[in-house]
């Protein structure tokens, strides 16, 4: 019951298919990271959603606070020179 | 009704909170959400995954009786699927701040609640077919909304869930399709099965919207986004052609067809047996608690196994 020692979090990824990006798909407890592989297999590749897993500790990932999304992120949108849109080409020219 | 006292909250956090449901955003587990959004959520999750963990229990009284191959294979996998939704879900709920050995501990020691239809025996072949027509039926209802709630993970692990609800649905249906059939005595059987299910199914989701404590919170933060009695309705609304179909009858005479709201109107629910399965008196109540404390205790060498065998390669790995 509540004394016995909890299994750490994982969180998984699974990659849908060769050559896209892997996405997060959920998470699971396990002992270590081939029993997480296993568990992670039999909870979300059952119907071949994947052809790729990651298994990551949940500790070890860092994440942005949300509070901090509007300053953290805001450098961003005030370089619009970034954006193909912001360069002007003469009309009727296709460039690329 | 019980008062709970309602927590003070920051009101520009709440109004910032609230203006980000309407404007259908997702909260995701480190946003600020005020506790009681937190707390209805634990509770509703809580007792969705419970829910799942328990649905295997009728249905793993009959995997040894399969009266086929084929049916015992997709019957297998139906139950590993429900532990895969009730995984998904715990998971979902201790992105809230739980752990789920507590939520755990609450189902075996019987002071959680779950979907009160489990606590119904099932007494023939043709109660696998109906649990899977009327009662996945019922969840995939329930779930295509709650796939748009507002909090992202469990809104996630809804998505997820009702693509495989589908295929308990339809191995349901087939299995009531093929008994319609039948012999004489396998249309009996499936009858009897539809007559047992069909109150108890329409209770699955939850009280009248007067009569639910909970429906107008978890309406206003968009947990919910439809009425128990909306949802019921298109339930009924999509079950009785299926009925028509196979040639079975509901057990509800005052059952009719209003054309003017296109609604198949049902009769009265009776509520007091909702409440007093609810309360712990419904057939099975006690029978599946011990049926999940007996898998529980049965299964702690493999969990103690697990740690020592994970424990012994970390340790070779370090003396390597």
């Amino acid at each position: 019951m509540s004394s016995e020692t909890s299994w750490p979090l994982w969180e998984v990824f699974t990659q849908g298919n060769a050559g896209e990006p892997f996405e997060h798909a959920g998470s699971l407890h396990a002992t270590d990271a081939e029993h997480a592989l296993q568990n992670a297999r039999d909870v979300y590749a059952r119907r071949g959603e994947a052809v790729n897993l990651w298994v990551v500790p949940s500790s070890a990932i860092t994440a942005s606070a949300p509070s901090d999304a509007g300053p953290f992120f805001e450098p961003g949108n005030d370089k619009a020179y970034r954006h193909p849109q912001f360069y002007k080409v003469p009309q009727g020219i296709r460039v690329f | 009704m019980t008062q709970t006292t309602v927590p003070q909250e920051d009101p520009a956090l709440l109004a910032a909170f609230e203006a980000r449901i309407a404007a259908g955003e997702s909260i995701e587990p480190k946003d600020w959400m005020p506790e009681r959004y937190r707390k209805q959520l634990t509770r509703m999750m809580a007792q969705h995954a419970h829910s799942e963990i328990v649905g295997m229990l009728p249905e793993g009284n009959w995997i040894t009786r399969a009266p086929s191959l084929r049916r015992k294979m997709s019957l297998i996998a139906k139950v590993q699927d429900e532990a895969g939704h009730g995984l998904y879900i715990y998971c979902g709920t201790e992105t809230l701040g739980v752990d789920r050995h507590d939520l755990f501990n609450q189902l075996l020691d019987g002071s959680a609640k779950y979907s009160s239809i489990f606590n119904y025996p099932t007494l023939s072949w043709a109660d696998m077919g109906v649990i899977g027509w009327f009662v996945d039926g019922a969840a995939i209802v329930n779930q295509t909304v709650l796939a748009k709630a507002s909090y992202g993970p469990y809104a996630r692990a809804m998505v997820r869930i009702c693509k495989e609800e589908n295929f308990h649905k339809r191995q349901g249906f087939e299995i009531c399709a093929t008994l319609a059939k039948g012999t004489p005595a396998q249309k009996e059987m499936l009858q009897d099965a539809v007559n047992r299910f069909w109150w108890p199914s329409l209770m699955m989701f939850g009280p009248s919207d007067k009569d639910s404590p909970n429906s107008a919170e978890l309406l206003k933060w968009r947990v919910k986004r439809k009425t128990n009695d909306e949802l019921r309705q298109r339930f009924v609304n999509l079950t009785v052609p299926q009925a028509q179909a196979i040639g079975v009858t509901l057990p509800d005479p005052d059952l009719r067809y209003d054309a003017a709201t296109k609604n198949w109107e049902f009769g009265e629910i009776d509520w007091s047996e909702f409440w007093d399965v609810v309360k712990g008196n419904g057939p099975c109540n006690v029978e599946r608690l011990e049926a999940r404390n007996a898998a529980h205790d049965a299964g702690r060498w493999v969990r103690e196994a697990a740690l020592a065998h994970a424990a012994k390669n970390a340790r070779s790995v370090s003396a390597a």
